[in-house]
């Protein structure tokens, strides 16, 4: 069975790195693996999803509502965006971070209230964590990334020195430490 | 080696591995990362043109030259370059020529979704369509092997879901063709009338072989699996239609699109029931299977408009489609926004300030038409700003030269600005014409591009002056200005707007987003000071906003650009 993992955010948070993780992790695990995601214009700040798919063999480059088994988010409302290509009984891993949309800063629309508790009423198994403040923990505030990994990692039947031997093969060497403290954290949290 | 790679840069490994030897190409999402990938290969020689056609042009000669080349762009930039290509068409090549263009079905970064195939058939080329990045490897290497074996330039068709995805690929070694020596060819290369004349049936002659190819060639293959429905496919429709359909159909998957085989295409229709015909935009396919009188079904059930999507193919032609959860409420959108400390904005606002009709172009800059700054009012293609101002004020006169201006970016204007801002010289309209100058071109992820004074390395090159250059051409008010300087944007607009000839404003300030940009810290609300009045929002800047009725600056985002603090009576925002 493939298995869909969908990484939303807001252009520029840095879900180039989780998808390259979990893209190099799922192959050495010796899975068909495809990633996708869309550049450009979208990326000026705006609503950004990338598509990691695996399993014996892979075809559609992307996941469509009702299919995907987690949502992996950097943002709450990018979350509830896309709680329709969540799976019935998909889980959503999110940041609890607030980033407010031009419509909501322009007073066109507002930041709608209690949407962790809407997408578990649409029926979506949440772990809502402050991963901005374990990033900062592990220190910096840019790896919210592997802070969401680590939690990520937890629903997965692969080692954890699998996913550590990942992250020294994919970040710079400099960034290790921190990126493990990171991950250890979100597993942990 | 096994590794996961994108459609763009499994294109170029593909380049690399055929012995490509000069690639010249212009940005345009999604065909970009072809021609970055290539450019680290220290083998192949990579340039960024000022644009597609030119581009073309450098590729031919190389070819004619005996040097395998390549050219990539994105659709829209094969109309620029459709004069070279046609022609090149006739000529043929003399060592392999590959032309990539990706098409980007759904709008995700382009002004509209034509379909490039329509291009391959006008011209009489060849066009080959990957479906996942190991096609796009082999299809670049086999590219180069049907131009020189049928002298024709071919065209490979990526498209958006193929080229930013990443699948695996096995790659192989570069491996340099037998050499070319160019020759001299009058009656094959100058194309004047009494040589074309006798190169057309040529061409016709060309394609009736390809055609015969096409029958049994390696990039179109069967799938037999259940004969109840029968699908004709290519590129990315191809995995969706394996993603809904499994084994229960089989499929003829298309991996040459021009010329479309005849007699295979027969044969699959025989041992099926039912033929649909999946393809994203125009029914092509579907179109060449009528003439060959055969029933089919394709546009009536699948949409001509935007991108396919799994769910969408399945619930159109009746398989099943997952179970999904709702929020059930609308959610605020999040559309692109320019940076917090964008060089564009401040003339933006000075723009929408002294309520000028703005005529635009594309780039960064065109999100100056988004709300609060709202301040332009057409967009068409590259370089039509200028030309369209040139029309808008010939056709309305003294007023409208007084509050209309064109605004163009740095990449833009030398892409296809130049020849319009000519125009305004010679047959002299009094425009304004303003150039945003970033140093860099932005939209498409930052590229050098021949204002900036490096290439595609990041190494040294030749710089144009925007100044001298426009002086050249017989404009005489030629004004720099910086766009975080509030009050000299609007002394700039106003004068040159009144001024009694054309004239040239360059908004000079580079990208905020560029690694040598030096940012200052971010800046804060004086709360006492602040009294709600919003004037600072009316900039669009994604770092302020307002929360109990009085501004506040996100200082992850802030840059310290200052331009804020300029429109605040109160002195309530401080560096
Ligand atoms: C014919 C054509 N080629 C390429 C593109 C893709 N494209 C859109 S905007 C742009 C250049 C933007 O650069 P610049 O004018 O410097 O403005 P900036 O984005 O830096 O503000 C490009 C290459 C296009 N739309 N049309
Ligand atoms: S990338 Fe540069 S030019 Fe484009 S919106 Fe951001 S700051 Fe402006
Ligand atoms: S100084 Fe003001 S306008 Fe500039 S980036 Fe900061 S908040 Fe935005």
């Amino acid at each position: 069975m493939t298995k869909n993992i969908m990484i939303v955010g807001v252009g520029g948070q840095g879900s180039l790195l989780a998808s390259k993780l979990l893209g190099h992790l799922l192959l050495t695990e010796g899975y068909d693996v495809k990633v996708s995601e869309v550049h450009g214009m979208s990326q000026r700040g705006g609503s950004v999803v990338t598509y990691v798919r695996f399993g014996e063999k892979v075809y559609s480059p992307v996941i469509d509502k009702g299919q995907a088994d987690f949502i992996v988010s950097f943002e709450k409302l990018e979350a509830a965006r896309y709680i329709e290509y969540l799976k019935v009984g998909g889980r959503v891993v999110v940041n609890t971070q607030q980033i407010d949309p031009m419509p909501v800063i322009t007073g066109a629309a507002v930041y709608p209230e209690n949407l962790i508790e809407k997408m578990e009423a649409a029926g979506a198994l949440v772990d809502a964590m402050d991963c901005l403040t374990l990033a900062e923990q592990a220190g910096s505030a840019k790896a919210v990334n592997i802070v969401l990994m680590g939690r990520l990692s937890r629903y997965f039947d692969i080692p954890v020195e699998k996913w550590q031997q990942a992250i020294r093969e994919c970040v710079p060497l400099k960034f290790v430490e921190l990126n493990l403290k990171a991950f250890e954290l979100g597993r942990a949290s | 080696m096994k590794e996961l790679m994108l459609g763009n840069k499994a294109l170029a490994r593909g380049l690399y591995e055929a012995g490509c030897g000069v690639v010249s190409s212009y940005p345009g999402t999604p065909s970009t990362e072809v021609t970055e990938e290539a450019a680290r290969y220290d083998e192949i020689y990579c340039e960024w043109a000022p644009n597609e056609k030119v581009a073309l042009e450098v590729a031919f000669g190389a070819s004619l030259a005996g040097t395998r080349s390549f050219c990539g762009m994105k659709h829209v930039g094969l109309n620029v370059a459709a004069d070279p290509l046609f022609t090149c068409s006739y000529t043929g090549v003399n060592a392999g020529m590959v032309i990539c263009v990706a098409d980007d079905a759904g709008m995700h970064s382009s002004q509209n979704e034509q379909d490039s195939r329509h291009h391959a058939i006008a011209a009489k080329v060849p066009m080959l369509e990957p479906s996942d990045s190991a096609e796009a490897l082999e299809f670049a290497k086999k590219a180069y092997e049907l131009s020189e074996r049928f002298d024709t330039p071919v065209i490979i068709k990526m498209c958006t879901r193929i080229a930013h995805s990443q699948s695996v690929v096995e790659t192989g070694e570069r491996v340099m063709p037998e050499p070319r020596p160019y020759e001299k060819n009058i009656a094959k290369y100058v194309m004047m009338p009494g040589n074309a004349i006798r190169r057309h049936p040529v061409i016709e002659e060309r394609t009736r072989k390809l055609t015969e190819y096409a029958e049994s060639c390696e990039f179109n293959r069967v799938e037999m699996g259940g004969t109840a429905l029968g699908i004709i496919t290519s590129s990315t429709s191809y995995q969706y239609a394996k993603e809904v359909f499994g084994e229960s159909a089989s499929i003829l998957k298309l991996g040459m699109v021009n010329p479309l085989p005849v007699k295979l295409i027969r044969e699959f229709a025989a041992k099926v029931e039912k033929l649909v015909v999946i393809e994203e935009l125009d029914p092509i396919i579907e179109n060449h299977c009528r003439q060959l009188g055969l029933t089919v079904s394709g546009k009536d059930v699948l949409p001509v408009c935007g991108e396919f999507f799994p769910n969408m193919i399945a619930e159109k032609l009746g398989a099943e489609v997952p179970a999904h959860g709702s929020i059930g409420e609308p959610l605020p959108g999040r559309p692109p926004v320019m940076c917090a400390g964008c060089p564009h904005r401040g003339l933006f606002y000075t723009l929408s300030k002294n309520k000028c009709t703005v005529l635009g172009d594309i780039g960064c800059y065109t999100l100056g038409a988004v709300a609060p700054l709202s301040a332009m009012e057409m967009t068409l293609c590259m370089g039509a700003s200028v030309s369209a101002i040139h029309g808008f004020n010939k056709a309305l006169g003294g007023e409208s030269e007084k509050k209309t201006v064109a605004v163009i970016g740095d990449s833009t204007f030398m892409h296809s600005g130049m020849t319009g801002l000519a125009n305004i010289a010679y047959n002299q309209s009094n425009s304004t014409v303003i150039i945003l100058d970033n140093s860099i071109t932005g939209m498409t992820g930052h590229q050098q591009n021949p204002t900036t004074g490096y290439n595609i390395k990041g190494d040294p090159a030749g710089k144009i002056d925007l100044e001298s250059l426009c002086r050249a051409m017989g404009f005489n008010r030629v004004v720099v200005v910086d766009p975080y300087d509030l009050a000299a944007c609007d002394r700039a607009v106003k004068e040159e707007l009144a001024a009694a000839e054309p004239s040239v404003i360059i908004s000079r300030r580079p990208c905020a987003l560029l690694k040598y940009v030096k940012h200052n810290p971010p800046y804060h609300v004086d709360s006492d000071k602040c009294i709600g009045c919003k004037s600072c929002m009316r900039l669009g800047c994604p770092a302020i906003s307002i929360k109990d009725g009085k501004a506040v600056i996100d200082a992850t985002q802030c840059v310290g650009c200052g331009v804020c603090a300029q429109l605040c009576r109160f002195d309530a925002l401080q560096a």
